[in-house]
């Protein structure tokens, strides 16, 4: 393969990658990782570093966009970034005394759960909890947004906040040891646990990866583990899938949207769990 | 329908458009942030390939450029030394650097947004989240 090769597949793979990922407010390494190990048999360090790359880029790309229509929780995000970031210390501090087999294994049974849980309540679209919420209130994070797909503005409460930020600070956790960017953990905690609709969860993890994954990044190129010329078709790829997905979002049915994300879940448990028993 | 927004002081018509304002600011902030990026990063490509014709049609010039341990900069100096002189990896890092630092940026414009907004509670909550950032950016140096 020649390098000019390289750079096309690369990017058009990560073209993908991001429209996938700006949808469910993942990063997309599930994407990047496996196509740049096992398809051009790049180091792990390599594929690893242009992941964090894809994840920030997913982020920025969509984000601008989600802020402006108002699909972004701005308010529940910084709320719940202290335990993120709190969270990705504690993994990183904790890093190497844990087996990371054991956790892959946690984190596979953990996700298989979730999906099964959003997929009994994969009709539901805003959920009329009336559930008392004193956090929530006393930090006005209710919300609403605007639904293209229905044509209407939809109200929602956000509940169980202290919950969310436990969720979220395991989230952290996760991805400070494993160095996944666990958008798919903080998704299901906003959607399973906060009572946020599919789309505001999944604008609003996105939102949220971009500053967990800027950490380490940092870190991770000082190492040196920022291929430039790997790192540059993701980047470039996942910004313009990034674009096309935020465009997406607001229009897509709320259940496609929930179906697809339960697949992913799954997808990833699988990954996990290999890599678990495997090791 | 219940009341949904609370009824806190504070949320009047002058303070929504204030909301609206932040959420303009940081967006805006974002799209610039990706746009510099992103015309980094693609001239620094482009200007590899003009540099390097034979990276059109030859197939041993990936590895040297894929395998772990091919040098690249990564510190500053370096970087800076090579946009000067126009190198294409250096560039590319530029763009990349840009593209890490938006996130960063983006938290702490939020305090100066959220003070500007007298919304005190979440001007102290962003700064706890970027004061935990730069700590784990310096703790992660050291690891």
């Amino acid at each position: 393969m020649t390098p000019l090769q390289f750079t096309l597949f690369v990017l058009l793979i990560s073209v993908g990658a991001g429209v996938l990922g700006s949808l469910l407010g993942l990063g997309g390494g599930i994407i990047v990782i496996p196509a740049l190990t096992l398809l051009f048999k790049i180091d792990i360090h390599y594929a690893i570093g242009a992941s964090i790359v894809s994840v920030i880029a997913t982020s920025s790309g969509a984000a601008a966009a989600y802020v402006r229509e108002g699909m972004t929780n701005l308010r529940v995000a910084m709320v719940l970034e202290i335990a993120t970031t709190s969270g990705a210390l504690t993994g990183a501090y904790l890093a190497g005394r844990f087996s990371d087999r054991w956790l892959y294994v946690i984190f596979a049974v953990v996700m298989a759960y979730s999906s099964l849980m959003m997929f009994r309540k994969r009709r539901q679209i805003a959920v009329g909890l009336t559930k008392s919420a004193p956090w929530a209130d006393f930090l006005r994070l209710h919300g609403s947004y605007y639904d293209q797909a229905l044509g209407k503005e939809i109200n929602y409460r956000v509940v169980s906040t202290r919950i969310g930020l436990g969720l979220m600070y395991i989230a952290g956790i996760v991805s400070g040891l494993l160095g996944i960017g666990s958008g798919a953990l903080k998704v299901t905690a906003m959607d399973l646990a906060m009572g946020l609709p599919i789309k505001v969860s999944s604008a609003t993890s996105n939102f949220m990866i971009g500053v967990t994954a800027a950490a380490s990044a940092g870190v991770f190129f000082m190492r040196g583990d920022i291929d430039p010329f790997v790192a540059a078709p993701v980047a470039t790829g996942v910004l313009v899938g990034a674009t096309v997905g935020s465009r997406l979002l607001g229009r897509l049915d709320s259940s496609t949207i929930r179906i697809v994300f339960i697949a992913v879940l799954l997808f990833i448990a699988a990954q996990m769990m290999l890599k678990g028993v495997l090791g | 329908m219940t009341e949904l927004e609370g009824a806190q002081p504070g949320s009047s018509q002058e303070s929504t458009t204030r909301v609206l304002q932040v959420e303009l600011l940081i967006s805006n902030l974002l799209r610039i942030g990706v746009v510099a990026s992103l015309s980094f990063v693609v001239v620094g490509t482009a200007l590899s390939f003009l540099h390097h014709p034979d990276y059109l049609s030859s197939s041993t010039a990936l590895a040297g450029l894929t395998e772990l341990g091919t040098p690249f900069p990564h510190t500053l100096p370096d970087i800076v030394a090579g946009v000067r002189d126009l190198r294409e990896q250096s560039i590319v890092i530029v763009g990349l650097l840009l593209l890490i630092a938006t996130p960063v940026m983006r938290v702490a414009v939020s305090i100066f947004a959220f003070v500007y907004q007298g919304n005190r509670v979440f001007a102290v909550i962003t700064t706890v989240v970027l004061s935990l950032l730069i700590l784990s950016f310096v703790l992660g140096q050291t690891i």
